[in-house]
């Protein structure tokens, strides 16, 4: 039971000064994957040969794996962005920092396991 | 954690069944939600079966003609009967709206009335809007200006001016975006809704108003304004024909504009 005024607990702890960022930055990374993203799905359709060495000469290309790493940076941050907002939104509680810090550090294993992929083929250390 | 289920207390039940007087030709079946605190007793849905001659053409009619005649038990809130006060938003067949405004006549089949979804419950078809009105007020409705007025007369607008706050000013607080708003029922201690964010926006329009920038540093939160994910439920719902997720989205661009 609490005898706090209504409005005292709307005003709450004050306005975070927040959001506009991350608001531009869902946008920002959702245009950037729509181009992406194209790209991705049309270089799929005209490699013809999905064999190990084919797809592995491909991606070490220059231009495909610094798509492919802008790809994945991408991907990564805006799900990051998503899935925060989700949390946000759902969880409530204690529970609700726990994931926002577990999602970060999944996040970043995700995007850092996807550069290095990249990165060993295409400067082709064995 | 979400929860999936009405507390056992909140679990609406069967309720009593009204049946209309012999000989009734005309005859509508309303099913309406009932709640009294003072009882003990679960929620329970009343069926009252309406005579509609002889009664007026507005569900806020039969609500009326049900308690002047049927069961003077039912409780509900209402004053103009024409749409300006917004005391009788309710949710009728599904979507929340003034029974004063709404003709029974648009709605095919038995007509279900609850009261504003997600919101604690007085008594029936009465919700606690203590909290809705309390967010109104968080956002400073009223002028704010350093320049001192003008001695001899108003301060003045053009009348395109004037035209950016008509819409906005139109609001009657019914409650109805707001608790029609998903984001709202899961976080409405915090996101303050559509109907306060229009009215946020009504101020951040007005050309004589000089306080857009501390009204936008309030606003740019994560929970106060960014909850909206723009989902237009408002919109849909509102029975003035107000936009309030065009309102939300022109904030984000102020605030987005005035760091670029």
């Amino acid at each position: 039971m609490s005898l706090r005024s209504p409005l005292g607990k709307v005003l709450g702890s004050g306005s975070a000064k927040e959001g506009a960022d991350h608001w531009w930055a869902q946008r920002l990374t959702a245009i950037a994957l729509v181009l992406l993203g194209g790209w991705f799905l049309l270089a799929l359709m005209q490699i013809g040969d999905f064999g190990y060495e084919a797809v592995r000469n491909w991606i070490g290309r220059p231009v495909t794996s610094i798509l492919l790493l802008l790809l994945s940076a991408t991907l990564a941050y805006h799900s990051l962005l998503g899935v925060q907002v989700v949390i946000e939104d759902y969880v409530h509680g204690p529970l609700k920092i726990v994931s926002l810090v577990l999602s970060k550090f999944a996040h970043a294993a995700v995007a850092a396991t996807a550069a290095f992929a990249v990165l060993k083929i295409a400067f082709g250390i064995a | 954690m979400a929860q999936f289920r009405l507390p056992p207390n909140s679990r609406i039940r069967k309720g009593r069944h009204f049946a209309a007087p012999e000989g009734a030709g005309n005859v509508r079946r309303f099913v309406i939600y009932r709640y009294d605190p003072d009882s003990g007793e679960n929620p329970r849905m009343d069926t009252y079966d309406v005579n509609m001659d002889g009664c007026g053409p507005m569900v806020l009619d039969v609500l009326i003609k049900i308690k002047n005649e049927i069961d003077p038990t039912l409780t509900f809130r209402r004053s103009c009967r024409e749409g300006i006060c917004g005391s009788c938003a309710m949710n009728i067949d599904g979507g929340n709206t003034l029974a004063c405004t709404k003709a029974a006549d648009s709605i095919s089949g038995d007509v279900s009335i609850y009261p504003l979804p997600h919101m604690s419950v007085v008594k029936d078809l009465v919700p606690d809007l203590t909290n809705f009105y309390a967010q109104y007020a968080s956002i400073r409705p009223w002028l704010q200006a350093r320049t001192p007025p003008p001695p001899d007369r108003e301060r003045l607008q053009s009348k395109e001016e004037q035209e950016l706050i008509d819409e906005p000013a139109a609001c009657i607080l019914c409650a109805c975006c707001s608790t029609s708003c998903p984001s709202y029922w899961w976080n409405s201690d915090r996101y303050l809704g559509p109907a306060a964010l229009l009215a946020a926006y009504r101020w951040l329009v007005d050309s004589r108003d000089e306080a857009k920038g501390e009204r936008l540093d309030e606003l740019e939160d994560p929970f106060r304004l960014y909850r909206c994910h723009t989902i237009m439920n408002c919109t849909n719902t509102c029975p003035k024909g107000l936009n309030p997720a065009r309102a939300i989205a022109e904030t984000k661009k102020m605030l987005l504009e005035r760091r670029h």
